[in-house]
This record gives C-alpha cells, sequence and structure tokens, in this order.
C-alpha cells in the first residue's frame, strides 16, 4: 500500500473559486488566499464575459445598437436600452413625447422591481443553499417576479429582452386593461416580499450572517466609485434620478433610500426598500398618465435612420445596480464613433477586494451576493 | 461639464472652443490632488478614445455634495505613458487596466498593469481604430 | 441456532431500513416541494412519483465510476463503506415493540451513542482521500462539527437515562408509561429541543449543513465521487436520519407506546413526525457560519444541557 508524506501546512492556501460555481453571480474567478478558514487575500479575475458590446457598438448605427445594449445587464434590459437612447437623443437633440417618458419610467421600475427580486432571491439562495432554507425563499420571489414577467409579455411580446425603447420614444403602447394588471402584479410582489421579510428578518441565523459582515466606508465606496444600493447603504444619498433627473422623474414622488451601517444587512434593506418605493413610482406613473404619441417619428425601420451630429455626450441613468452612464462620441453619421458605457457592477466589484480580507469563506459568497454584480455588466 | 475655473489657471489647462478641458499629461496627478481636496471624490470612470493620429484620455470625477462634475481630457500620442490615479482613486486601478487592456496605454506607477477584460495571452489592442472587426485570434477564435 | 434467527432479523430489518431510506428522499422531496408551492415527484410511479426514489436508484448505480487520477486509492475507496454502514448498526438495539428487538443491550444508548459517531473516519477518509482542497475544507469543518456536536447530544440523551435508570432502550420505553419524557416539564422540554438541535447538526442538515455546504464547497466531502459510492454518502446519511429519528422517538416520544394502533405503527408514525421537523427546518432556514456554529455549540447548548443534566438529576435524588 503506497503512502504519501503529509506536506501539508496551514500557513496559506490557495483555493480557485472558479468560473464555474453555483454561487458567484455568473462567471467571476476569484483566487483566495486562505489561512485556515480566515481569508488574507483575494484576486479577482473578470472578461470571462466580455463580449466586445463596444467595438461592436462602432460598427452598427444607432437604432441597432439599442436592442444590443439591452444585453449587457440582463436583469435589467430596459436601463441599458435607456442609457443609449437617451445619449444619441441628447446628442441629435430629439424632444421624447411626454406618454412615452411615463412608460419609459414604467418600464424601468418594474425592471428595476424584477431585477431586485432575482437580487433577493439570489442572496438568500446562496446562504441556505440549493437545498434548503435558502431554496424555498428562492423560489417564493421567483414566482412573484413571474407576475412581472407577464405584464411584460403582454405589452411587448418578449418576456425579460422587451426591446421596448427606441430613439425617441417608445415602441409599444399598452394594451387595454393594463393597468388593473399592473395593479395587481405589484400586489402580488409587495404580499411575497413581506412574506419573505417576515421568515428572514429577526432570524438570528441570518442576522448573524449579515450584520456587521462586508463594512463599506462611504470615503472609500466613493474612492472606488461605487454607485447604487452599495453607495447609499453606507450612507452617501446618491441617486441619479434625484440628482439628475431624467425622462418624468422630476415628476415623481418617492425616496432616495438610504441605511448607515454600511454592512451586508444595510444593503439587504435599502434593495428592499427599494422595490416598494419602485412600485410606488410605477402606481404614479400609470396615474399620471398623459395621453399621446409614443415616439418622436413613426417606428424607425431603417438601420441608417437617426443620424447625430458631431459631438459627445455623457448621459446617466439609475440602473438597479448603480449609475449607468453612457459616454457617446459622434462623428456625424448613423454610427457612434466611440461609445463608452460606464458601468455600474464593474466598478462595484472592485470593492471585493477591500471588503473581504480578514473575514472567513462563508463570507466571500455573502459579500459578493450583496454587491450585486451582473457579469454581463461587468465584461460587457 | 468642465474643471473649476481656479483649476483652470492653476494647472495650465487649455480649454478648446467646444469648453472641453485638456490637462497638460505631466500636471495631471497634482489636477487630481487638487481636484480631491476640493470634494470631487467619486470617481466615475476613465477612458481614451482613439483619433487615429492621436488617443485623448477622457476622465469623469465628480462631487456629490454640491453634485458638480470635473470632466477634462488628457491628449496622448500613440506610445506616451501616463501617469496613473489609482493611488488617489481606487477605483482608477480597474479602469486604467481596462483602458491598457483595449487601447494598449501604459499607466506609470499603476500597482497591476495587467488586462483585465481579455485573457492574459490575448494579442493587439481591440477597441483601436486600426484593430479590425474580425480579427482571428487562435484559439479563441 | 440463535445466531441463525439473528441473522435472518437483521437482513430483514436493514433491508426494510435501507427502503425507508429511499422512501425517506421521497418524502423529503414532497414535504420541501410543498413548502415551496410545487409538486415534487409526480409523474414517475403517477400518481405522486410512487416510483421516483426506485428511478433514481437505478440511475445513480449504472453511473460511470468516476475516480480522480491522484487518489489516495485506497482511503478513497474505503471510505463511503465507512461513512454508511455504522447508522445500519443502530437498527439493532431499537425495541421495535414490548418483545420485538434483534439485541436488549443492557448498554443500549452508550452503544447507539459510540457507534453513530464512527461515520465521521468515513468523511475524514473521504476528504483526505479525494486530493482536492474543498473536500479537504469540507471535512475538516465536518470533523470539527460532528466532535462538537456530540457533547450536547449525548448530555441531552442521558437525561432520559437519568430519569429512567438505566441504559436499556427498552427500559427507557417502558418508563415513559405514564408521560413521555419530551413532556416533562421543564427538564425534558429542554432535553429534547437540545436533542433536536444537536440530531440536526450531527446529521449535516440545515442551518448546520456546513460540510455540504453547496453553495460554497460545491458537494462538501462527496464532490469527487460519482455513481455508486456517492449514493453510499447519499443513502448513509438517510439511513443516519432514520436511525436518530427513531432514537429520538424512542427516547423522548415514548417508543411503540400508544392506545389502539399496534406498536410498530406508533414507531412509525413518532419517526415520521420527527423527520418531518427536521425537514421543516431544514427548508425554512439560512445556514450558519463556521464559526457561529461553533459559538452557538459551546456558549449556548453546552452549558443549557449541563445544568438541565443536573437538575434532572437533582430531581431523580429528590424523589
Amino acid at each position: 500500500m503506497a503512502t504519501r508524506t503529509l506536506e501539508f501546512t496551514f500557513d496559506e492556501m490557495r483555493v480557485n473559486m472558479g468560473p464555474q460555481h453555483p454561487s458567484t453571480h455568473g462567471v467571476f474567478r476569484g483566487v483566495l488566499v486562505l489561512e485556515g478558514e480566515e481569508i488574507k487575500d483575494l484576486i479577482p479575475h473578470i472578461g470571462y464575459l466580455h463580449r466586445g458590446v463596444e467595438k461592436l457598438a462602432e460598427h452598427l448605427s444607432y437604432v441597432q445598437d439599442v436592442p444590443i445594449m439591452a444585453r449587457n445587464d440582463y436583469l435589467g434590459p430596459v436601463h441599458n436600452e435607456l442609457v443609449m437612447a437617451h445619449a444619441v437623443e441628447k446628442l441629435a437633440n430629439i424632444q421624447v413625447p411626454e406618454r412615452a417618458q411615463y412608460l419609459r419610467v414604467m418600464a424601468s421600475e418594474l425592471h428595476r422591481i424584477a431585477s431586485h427580486l432575482v437580487w433577493t432571491g439570489t442572496f438568500l439562495l446562496d446562504m441556505g443553499g440549493a437545498l434548503g432554507g435558502g431554496s424555498t425563499m428562492f423560489l417564493y420571489l421567483f414566482q412573484a417576479r413571474e407576475s412581472i414577467m407577464d405584464l411584460y409579455e403582454e405589452w411587448t411580446g418578449a418576456r425579460f429582452h422587451p426591446n421596448l425603447v427606441q430613439i425617441g420614444g417608445v415602441r409599444f403602447d399598452l394594451p387595454a386593461g393594463f393597468d388593473r394588471k399592473v395593479k395587481e402584479a405589484l400586489q402580488t410582489v409587495r404580499n411575497t416580499v413581506n412574506e419573505v421579510r417576515e421568515m428572514v428578518e429577526g432570524n438570528p441565523v441570518f442576522e448573524q450572517r449579515t450584520r456587521g459582515v462586508g463594512v463599506l466606508s462611504p470615503e472609500l465606496a466613493q474612492s472606488i466609485g461605487c454607485s447604487g444600493p452599495v453607495l447609499r447603504a453606507s450612507g452617501v444619498a446618491y441617486d441619479v434620478r434625484k440628482a439628475f433627473p431624467y425622462d418624468a422623474y422630476d415628476k415623481m414622488d418617492f425616496e432616495i433610500v438610504t441605511a448607515t451601517a454600511g454592512d451586508v444587512r444595510a444593503r439587504y434593506e435599502v434593495r428592499i426598500n427599494e422595490i416598494f418605493q419602485a412600485a410606488h413610482i410605477v402606481e404614479q406613473a400609470l396615474e399620471g398618465l398623459p395621453e399621446g404619441p409614443i415616439g418622436a417619428k413613426p417606428p424607425v425601420k431603417a438601420p441608417v435612420a437617426v443620424k447625430a451630429p458631431k459631438g459627445e455626450v455623457y448621459f446617466r441613468v439609475e440602473s438597479a445596480r448603480g449609475e449607468l452612464g453612457a459616454y457617446l462620441v459622434s462623428d456625424g453619421s448613423h454610427k457612434p464613433y466611440r461609445l463608452k458605457l460606464r458601468s455600474p457592477s464593474f466598478s462595484n466589484l472592485q470593492a471585493i477586494q477591500h471588503l473581504v480580507r480578514g473575514h472567513k469563506v462563508a463570507d466571500v459568497v455573502v459579500i459578493l451576493g450583496s454587491l450585486d454584480p451582473v457579469f454581463g455588466d461587468v465584461d460587457r | 461639464m468642465s474643471l473649476p475655473q481656479d483649476l483652470i489657471q492653476a494647472f495650465g489647462v487649455e480649454v478648446n472652443d467646444q469648453g472641453i478641458p485638456y490637462v497638460p499629461k505631466d500636471r495631471l496627478p497634482d489636477l487630481a490632488r487638487a481636484l480631491k481636496e476640493k470634494g470631487f471624490r467619486f470617481f466615475v470612470f476613465v477612458t481614451a478614445v482613439d483619433y487615429r493620429e492621436y488617443l485623448e484620455l477622457v476622465y469623469l470625477i465628480r462631487n456629490l455634495d454640491t453634485l458638480e462634475e470635473a470632466f477634462f481630457k488628457v491628449k496622448i500620442q500613440d506610445g506616451e505613458t501616463v501617469p496613473t490615479l489609482s493611488t488617489l482613486y481606487e477605483g482608477a486601478n480597474w479602469h486604467e487596466r481596462e483602458v491598457y487592456d483595449l487601447f494598449g496605454v501604459t499607466f506609470e506607477g499603476h500597482p497591476d498593469l495587467r488586462r483585465i477584460l481579455l485573457p492574459e495571452d490575448w494579442e493587439g489592442h481591440p477597441l483601436r481604430k486600426d484593430y479590425p472587426m474580425d480579427t482571428p485570434h487562435p484559439p479563441y477564435r | 441456532m440463535k445466531w441463525l434467527l439473528v441473522a435472518f432479523w437483521s437482513v430483514v430489518i436493514l433491508s426494510v431500513a435501507l427502503l425507508i431510506a429511499a422512501y425517506m428522499i421521497w418524502w423529503e422531496r414532497k414535504f420541501a416541494g410543498r413548502m415551496q408551492r410545487r409538486i415534487g415527484p409526480y409523474w414517475v410511479g403517477y400518481p405522486h412519483g410512487w416510483l421516483q426514489s426506485i428511478a433514481d436508484a437505478i440511475k445513480i448505480l449504472r453511473k460511470e465510476d468516476i475516480i480522480p487520477k491522484n487518489a489516495d486509492k485506497w482511503v478513497y475507496n474505503i471510505a463511503p463503506f465507512l461513512f454508511m454502514v455504522p447508522p445500519m448498526f443502530l437498527f439493532a438495539v431499537f425495541p421495535f415493540s414490548k418483545t420485538w428487538v434483534v439485541a436488549d443491550l443492557n448498554v443500549g444508548l452508550l452503544y447507539v451513542l459510540a457507534v453513530s459517531s464512527l461515520g465521521v473516519f468515513g468523511v475524514m477518509m473521504a476528504g483526505w482521500g479525494s486530493h482536492n482542497k474543498y473536500a479537504l475544507l469540507s471535512a475538516m469543518r465536518y470533523v470539527s462539527q460532528m466532535i462538537s456536536y456530540e457533547v450536547p447530544l449525548v448530555l441531552s440523551a442521558l437525561v432520559p437515562v437519568v430519569l429512567t435508570g438505566s441504559m436499556n432502550l427498552g427500559a427507557i420505553t417502558n418508563a415513559q408509561k405514564g408521560l413521555w419524557f419530551a413532556l416533562w416539564p421543564v427538564v425534558g422540554w429542554v432535553a429534547f429541543v437540545v436533542f433536536l438541535l444537536a440530531t440536526l447538526a450531527e446529521g449535516n442538515r440545515a442551518p448546520f449543513d456546513i460540510p455540504e455546504a453547496e453553495s460554497e464547497l460545491i458537494g462538501g466531502f462527496a464532490v469527487e465521487y460519482s455513481g455508486w459510492k456517492f449514493a453510499m454518502f447519499y443513502v448513509g446519511e438517510y439511513v443516519h436520519l432514520l436511525a436518530v429519528s427513531i432514537l429520538a422517538s424512542v427516547l423522548f416520544l415514548g417508543g411503540w407506546r400508544g392506545p389502539l394502533l399496534p406498536p410498530l405503527l406508533w414507531l412509525f408514525i413518532k419517526t415520521v413526525f420527527m423527520y418531518s421537523v427536521l425537514l421543516w427546518i431544514r427548508w425554512s432556514f439560512v445556514r450558519l457560519r463556521v464559526d457561529q456554529l461553533m459559538v452557538f455549540n459551546w456558549k449556548v447548548l453546552v452549558p443549557v444541557s449541563v445544568v438541565n443534566l443536573l437538575l434532572a438529576a437533582l430531581w431523580v435524588v429528590l424523589r
């Protein structure tokens, strides 16, 4: 019987949380440098989902680019379409009719709710395991999200990537009887989220796993460029919808949700409260929806139809993950000269190296989940 | 979307006719330090645009208290290096790595300048204008 | 001749236990499905998926047996046996009715507690023999968890012993004629709850399922096993759970005692009830972290169970 000598020291062990992992929210590779159970360092490797969207955008016209952008942050597609369309509209000075603005707000907020439902579900799934308490809550939240998917299917024909936004307005108008369905869907979402909150908040196991874990100070958050719920959970009240309002957000009444602790629990609370705020905004948008056209011009069929004058613009929207920006340089033709997407997940994910030092292995998954990276957004 | 007036005077910044400030690259770290002291602590992005004869680096930093924005550019030639801002702003770390990866711009003083989005052994810098769309690169394509 | 009879009954009981373990998997999937607003197995063996367990067993036994190249062959191959077999030994001492028990040991409880902790060796060998860092991490966590939770398990299981005066499981069942030990004021309640929690931890169930924490360490210590060896780990876990559910029923819920129905049926009902409670907890809670688990054990469970045992002993002395 062959024996092997025991060559195992407890000083430093490198464990690869490879790109294929049930809990890294996509393709993320982190090399953990461990000392026992404690993490000394995490070396992140990204780029597994890099599709060269920015280069591709230079070869397609503006009209063709808008639906391509939806595939970046695939959990909140409308925000990506919106930022591209807005950048072009600002350059080319195209006015968006009011009805389209309200519809855009409604679509944005519905996708924000859907994205946060996914986040909460997968966050609890990471903590509880695919076989265990996490998956119960995950399934409840996904069932609630189905009601939003049904809304989209009725509105645009696609459950998820709606191809809703076009340059100059919105492509599809609301079908008849839609506001009743929206109200029902929102009520389902509210009930499910409250049910999950009852199960989870106050549960001592959940408390222990999330309080005091992964504390991000506001100075570091700003220096890195974290935005969205990550920044707001550290106490900085910055929301693009209030700071640089676009579409009909200046007519909506909502609060910026913040928390002060800056730990995983704070980010969880911010996102849960944002779901309720977003539902409130959708209801306001429905009530205040004016009549009128939904697109500045008749639906665009030819891909070369929109031209932007020479110049550059930076436009930002608040996606579910933070500040999503498009820096667009135009040379006067129907294609962008350079499109840079400032993705919130790319900046938020940078914080992971600072946050996990000193924590245990089990916390990596929780902290990574709380930053809510979507790798389509990180890698573009 | 420009720089505060006093900084424009202090650091020899030229403003072109569209109102966009161009910072000479050796004054860049001092300008960034001054911005940070003024309250511009939110790092939004740094990227590059390839204008064929020259490259422009574009920076955007924001002040969250006053919501002012500091937007400026640095014009460089192909092969020039630029000082890094990653010691002042943590976010610049990955953004500069991305610029290096996709454009080939080297940043002096960057702690870990290596490719971030593309595989380590990729050749070429795709976002440059002279990099055609369908360049074969085995074994990935 | 007696040994022939014993051998025969052992084979019968083991076969029944394995069959029940397979159906415990079915019950878990149905129960979990209903908790998650879905149905669970339904079509295989329509209706309600009666044949699902059989189908899964056939499937997993036919899978390819992949052995990692650098695995320590002997250690790797023996580990599943060492994990699955010890729980099977426990069925020898359970009293299924007043007269029906395979081995009426006077130290029945001691035997149970000692043998059930042999499974740890199987896990350690699996973690080491797999030549995989994840498996090793998981096995280390498992070992620390098992050793730690033995203490409150034993201390709380001792309460029925103290109240009865014997370690014989048949005698413990008989002593619950008047009132089940789980219902004895304070002492019984606390012991039952502590025993329940310690059983969850020993059986590697959520919220204490760190060793097989799927979302962190993928498959845990069994990550490099496939086919029938993995089936042995899986079935071993359920046989262990069956054994401890029966143990909990015997120690705290009165075993086969109960009016009207035959004793075996009562034991079955109580076992299913205990198992369902374990399932209920598993499918509702998120997981604890390893250090929090240890803190919970040493700072909460152990002091509580020590004090509880002392109170029980005091009661017996003063009676």
